[in-house]
Order: structure tokens, then C-alpha cells, then sequence
């Protein structure tokens, strides 16, 4: 169980061994070399990452993997996943194990600056909030003093949750389990009154793992800020460029109304914004080290930022809520692409 | 007399350019993970023991702890975790192995056959499987607390653990008694079922072990002794207590620590059933720090260390009992 963040300690403390080496658009040129980029996923958490019944890979961070794939080689196929614990996650991307990582990870500043690593945005705003059965009769998390709660552990989640208590002076029993599915199979075997993790991650589990949906509620507080973003190493500025902007590409995209759908036809636009988009006009792409097609791939491969939400999120019943377009009352926002 | 100090000489420049190289080397890569980190700026240092560890640890043993405690008091509580669930594991599969070794040489052909159906099962499970089975059983089988089974007074068991009465004083006798008061118990004692899982599966993997060493020692023990022993009109319990065990203790004390030594590792295992033991809150504490190489040194430097401990004790017991003729 123990052996795989072992290894990857011992990867890092490699690759830290070994003398400096300098930068400079490395890690892109070390992917295309091998011809795949290697992408930091969750280990299973419906909506985000999973493999479904025929092995392939689907999930919004996934959907994000496949567009960074396509900017780079123009084909979204060209990504290996690599299935991480939430404790594995930062380890895994230091020591080089994984070229990027999209695993619905909460950008916070002490991630950003202590562990090395540059958070390129935010694809996913969340906050944190509970679950309990409903025969508990419980309304409201004030109600929660002296429950068990089962939590998994490396997250900023088992942090909010002590905050959360200590603020309202109130005491709970944390059951902290590494993997998600022993975490949720502790839940669901009754081990604990309630199960916290980020709204999305609830939903995902009650949809997926609950014998029936219906008897788990979730309570309404939500007692944090948990914006999602893929993270890339210190280091490789070139690389924090090509990830941050296939990012920007995806919600460019959905502003501007293009989709995997009509961009071979909206190609032929006279709009100058669209021309930039699909590489006709401007040498974007150029900018970034890509072909000038780079976002026309990712759109055409993959689709914008709000198709990838409504084919693996909605279907959920998770509401766009905050990650609607700025335009249509969210947060959605990219920077003009000119 | 010349050509013996030549060869005290080299022997010394040879050690000293080994030790000289061994130094080097150390400092090399030691400068190099310095200014890698430097480089990537990643964190690095203990001086992140001191700071507030900010989350909260399910059970702790003898030491107090909340969210609002250090690192270092976290992982000091970790170390206790690790201590209290192996220490535990290793008296208990100490006799429970003596047992199984005994029973599986019994002239009782079902007892015989238990045993070694026991040993076969257990020795050739892999232990994390068992440490699941074990928490499924405790978690999946056992009642919500407000269903609690109750089957002496005081005495409770649930999905939540094993509830016992506490003594609070011994004249007159005062006991307190757990009781259910909102979503769990509270008052009396009680063993999680992290912990139960953990030391139950510890203790009966490693009494598997235990039982075979102690079934070998005694087949060691040369047939001439039980013979002569006999041949005294000694009956068959003073025969095993006075001849044959004195003397297969001496070997069986030093594969005991070997796998008193694997109890002890094993029980890092805890993490994958959220028991909190060192190398749980270690895990922790490097995913919030960021700082894995230094983690990662204090789990080694405190197995190392009661490693060690177990056999440096082992090994001054196994001098006591050692034949004096056979001391080496």
C-alpha cells in the first residue's frame, strides 16, 4: 500500500539528486519526443475522471488532459493517464512522474508557492460541504457536534472541516482514509454520521455509490472556497503558458460560440475574433511553440469548456451555478486572445 | 615488523580515502537536492514542526491533542498511535503463537489439524486483505451506536467501536460507563474500529508466523532429550516446561524478533483503514507542507529507531539465555 508514494519520494529525491539542469520549454519538448503527454488524474470520482466500462477515460480534468494533448500534437488521443491519491497528487507532479495535473484540486496559496507549483486557472469553482443520511434527521451542519465524519486524507478538506468546528466550538471524530473508495465504503457501511468533501465530489458519490440516491442528503452549509485548477512545476514558464491558455482556449471557445460541432464551418468566418480563434489570422499559436491551429484542434477534438460540463457533469445533477460564463451571471472568464 | 606496519598503513589510507569518498558523495548530492529545491522553491527544513498542524486526529494515546497543536505534537501522537497498536499486536501474537506451535505438535489430530489449517490460511493471506476484512466485518456487520449490541452491562458494540466501562477509582469502586448521548457514544472506554481491525489483524498474521518458529524450535531440540527425560519417569508437562522449552527458546528468540520487527513495520499498513498511526499523520503532514523528503526522513528515523530498540532488547535477552558454552 505503501509502496507508491514511496517510489515517488525516492523519484524526487532523484531527480533532486541529480545536478541542476536548466529549463526552457522542457517539458514540451520532452512530450513530444516521447510522443504522449503524461496527465495527473484522479484515482475515480465520476464527472471528473473515471474510466467507463470500455476503459476509456472521461471526466472534465480528462477533458482537459485531451485538449492540452491536442494544442500540443493536434491529437487529443495522445494522453496516458496516470491515477493519483490526493497524497500522491503534488509528489507525483515535483518529481516529473506526471507532466501536468488535473485532478480536481483546490488551488490555494501555500500550494502555489511552497510545494513549486503554478496553478494555470481555475476550471471548476467548488466549496465544501457535507452528507448525511437522511433517517438522521439532521438539517443543518450547526447540528453536527460529537459526529463521526469520514474524510479523506492529504486534502484541504480535513483542514476546513477542523476550522469549520473549531470556529463554531464544536467537536466531531474525523475517520481519515487515504483511498476515496475506502472512504466511501466506510461511509455508506455506516462507520460515519457524515461524509465531507467538495459539493461536487458529494453528488458525484451519492449518484454513483449510494444504494439509493435518496436517503443521503446534503446539508446546505458550504464552508469554504474550493476553486479547481490544473497545475504544472516551477520552472517552465513556456509550459505554464501552453497549459494556461489551452485553459483560456476552452472558455474563449464557449464565449464565442464555437463548438466541436460548428467549428469547421465557423472557420470560414468573417468575424476577426473567430479568425484569431481557429488560426486563420494572427500567429497565436506561434506564440505558444504550437501550430497555429492549436485551439481549432482542442475545440474540434474535445469541445469548449461548457460541452465538456454538460456531458460529464450535468448529467449528474450538478447545476453550471459559478461556472457559468461571466457573461451569464459565473465566474467563467478568459483573457482576450489578441 | 616493516612489512606489518606497511599493511597497517594502507589499511588505514585505504579506509580514510573510503570514508573521504563516502563524505563527498553525501555532501554532493546532499548541495545538489539543496539547490534543486532552492530552485524549484520547494520548501525545505524542519521548521515546519513548529508550526500549528491545523487538522485533527481521530484517536490519540496519552497525549492530548487539537487542530491547534504543532506538527511535531501530531506526529509525536502518530508515534504513540504506532506504539500502543504494535506493542499490543506483539504480546498478544507472542502467546497466541506459542499456542498454535504447541497445538499443531499436540497428539490431537483435530487440534493438530486446526492449527496448521490456521497457519496455512493465515501466513498465505496477504495482510493489507486482512486489515480489510477485518474493518468490512466490524463496519458492515455491527449495528448503528443506537442499536449498539449490549451483551454484559456497560459493554456496548457498534459500527463505532468497542465500548467498555472505565475505572475512575478503586475504593469504594467507581466505574464510568459509556453512554449514548447524540450521534455516539461518550463516558467509559473506547476502541475504535480502526484499531481493532488493526490489531487484530496484526496479531493473528503474526502469531501465524510466530507459531511455525516456535513449532521448529522444539523439533530442534534433539530427540535424545525428550528420551532421557522420559526414561526419568518425568511426566510429559514437566518434560516441555523443564527440558525441551528452556532449550528451544534459544532458537527461537532470534527469528521472534525478526518478526517482532515486521509487527511493528506492518503496522504501517494502518493508513489504508484510517487507523492514525506515524505514518498517517506523516502523510499528512507532507501533503500539507509539501515537504516529502523530510516526512519521509522522520518515518525512517522512527522505525529505525524502534527497530533497534526491539533488537537491542531482544538481543541482550537472547545473550541471557544462550548455553554458556555456546556464547559466541
Amino acid at each position: 500500500m505503501r509502496v507508491k508514494p514511496t517510489l515517488q519520494t525516492a523519484t524526487l529525491l532523484f531527480t533532486l539528486l541529480s545536478s541542476a539542469h536548466a529549463h526552457g520549454g522542457a517539458t514540451a519538448d520532452a512530450a513530444l519526443k516521447k510522443g504522449f503527454l503524461r496527465c495527473g488524474v484522479n484515482t475515480g470520482i465520476t464527472g471528473f475522471a473515471q474510466p467507463d466500462s470500455n476503459g476509456e477515460w472521461r471526466g472534465v480534468d480528462v477533458d482537459f488532459c485531451r485538449a492540452v494533448g491536442a494544442a500540443l500534437f493536434g491529437d487529443a488521443r495522445k494522453v496516458r493517464y496516470t491515477p493519483l491519491t490526493a497524497q500522491q497528487r503534488f509528489t507525483a507532479l515535483q518529481s516529473g512522474e506526471v507532466d501536468l495535473l488535473a485532478r480536481n484540486t483546490t488551488w490555494t496559496m501555500s500550494r502555489d508557492t511552497s510545494l513549486g507549483l503554478n496553478f494555470v486557472g481555475i476550471n471548476f469553482y467548488d466549496g465544501q460541504g457535507f452528507m448525511v443520511a437522511r433517517r438522521l434527521k439532521v438539517k443543518s451542519a450547526k447540528e453536527l457536534n460529537g459526529a463521526a465524519i469520514c474524510v479523506q486524507s492529504g486534502t484541504t478538506t480535513e483542514l476546513n472541516l477542523a476550522d469549520y468546528f473549531r470556529a463554531k466550538n464544536m467537536k466531531f471524530k474525523p475517520v481519515v482514509i487515504e483511498k476515496l473508495e475506502e472512504v466511501l465504503n466506510a461511509y455508506f457501511a455506516g462507520r460515519c454520521d457524515v461524509y465531507t468533501t467538495d459539493v461536487s465530489g458529494l453528488i458525484s458519490a451519492r449518484v454513483s455509490r449510494a444504494v439509493n440516491p435518496a436517503d443521503h442528503i446534503i446539508l446546505p452549509e458550504v464552508i469554504s472556497k474550493e476553486p479547481f485548477g490544473p497545475a504544472v512545476r516551477h520552472g517552465d514558464d513556456h509550459w505554464f503558458d501552453v497549459v494556461k491558455w489551452t485553459l483560456f482556449a476552452t472558455i474563449e471557445a464557449e464565449d464565442l460560440g464555437l463548438t466541436s460541432k460548428n467549428i469547421e464551418q465557423q472557420a470560414q468566418s468573417h468575424d476577426p475574433a473567430v479568425q484569431r480563434f481557429v488560426g486563420v489570422k494572427g500567429d497565436f499559436g506561434k506564440m505558444l511553440g504550437l501550430d497555429n491551429r492549436w485551439a481549432y484542434n482542442i475545440i474540434k477534438q474535445v469541445g469548449n469548456y461548457g460541452e465538456s460540463f454538460d456531458r460529464n457533469l450535468t448529467p449528474l445533477g450538478l447545476d453550471r451555478g459559478l461556472n457559468k460564463l461571466w457573461n451569464r451571471g459565473g465566474l467563467m472568464y478568459a483573457p482576450p486572445m489578441r | 615488523m616493516g612489512s606489518l606496519n606497511q599493511l597497517r598503513i594502507r589499511s588505514v589510507a585505504y579506509q580514510t580515502l573510503l570514508a573521504a569518498a563516502l563524505i563527498l558523495a553525501a555532501w554532493y548530492l546532499s548541495a545538489n537536492v539543496v539547490e534543486n529545491l532552492g530552485q524549484r522553491q520547494i520548501a525545505s527544513g524542519f521548521g515546519f514542526l513548529a508550526r500549528e498542524a491545523g487538522f485533527e486526529i481521530g484517536e490519540t494515546t496519552f497525549l492530548s491533542y487539537d487542530a491547534a497543536d504543532t506538527y511535531l505534537r501530531a506526529l509525536a501522537v502518530g508515534f504513540l498511535n504506532t506504539f500502543r497498536a504494535a506493542s499490543l499486536a506483539i504480546i498478544v501474537s507472542t502467546l497466541l503463537g506459542a499456542l498454535i506451535g504447541l497445538a499443531r505438535l499436540s497428539r490431537n489430530w483435530l487440534l493438530a489439524k486446526i492449527a496448521a489449517g490456521y497457519v496455512e490460511v493465515i501466513r498465505n493471506v496477504p495482510l493489507v486483505v486482512q486489515l480489510f476484512f477485518w474493518y468490512a466485518v466490524i463496519t458492515d456487520l455491527l449495528p448503528a451506536p443506537a442499536e449498539a449490541l449490549n451483551p454484559l452491562p456497560g459493554v456496548f458494540l457498534s459500527n463505532r467501536g468497542f465500548g467498555f466501562p472505565t475505572l475512575v477509582a478503586l475504593a469504594p469502586i467507581e466505574l464510568n460507563y459509556p453512554v449514548l448521548s447524540g450521534f455516539n457514544f461518550s463516558g467509559g472506554g473506547l476502541l475504535s474500529p480502526e484499531f481493532a481491525a488493526l490489531f487484530l489483524g496484526l496479531a493473528l498474521y503474526t502469531a501465524a508466523f510466530i507459531g511455525e518458529i516456535v513449532r521448529a524450535g522444539i523439533l530442534a531440540v534433539d530427540h535424545g532429550q525428550f528420551e532421557a527425560a522420559y526414561s526419568l519417569g518425568h511426566s510429559q508437562r514437566q518434560v516441555m516446561r523443564c527440558i525441551v522449552l528452556p532449550q528451544a527458546l534459544r532458537i527461537i528468540v532470534p527469528p521472534l524478533t525478526s518478526q517482532f520487527l515486521n509487527c511493528t513495520k506492518n503496522s504501517s499498513l494502518a493508513v489504508a483503514i484510517g487507523y492514525p498511526d506515524l505514518v498517517s499523520i506523516a502523510n499528512t503532514t507532507i501533503n500539507q507542507t509539501g515537504q516529502a523528503i523530510e516526512g519521509i526522513a522522520i518515518i525512517m528515523l522512527v522505525y529505525l529507531t524502534i527497530s533497534l530498540a526491539i533488537s537491542g532488547f531482544m538481543n541482550w535477552y537472547n545473550r541471557r539465555i544462550v548455553l554458556r558454552g555456546n556464547k559466541r
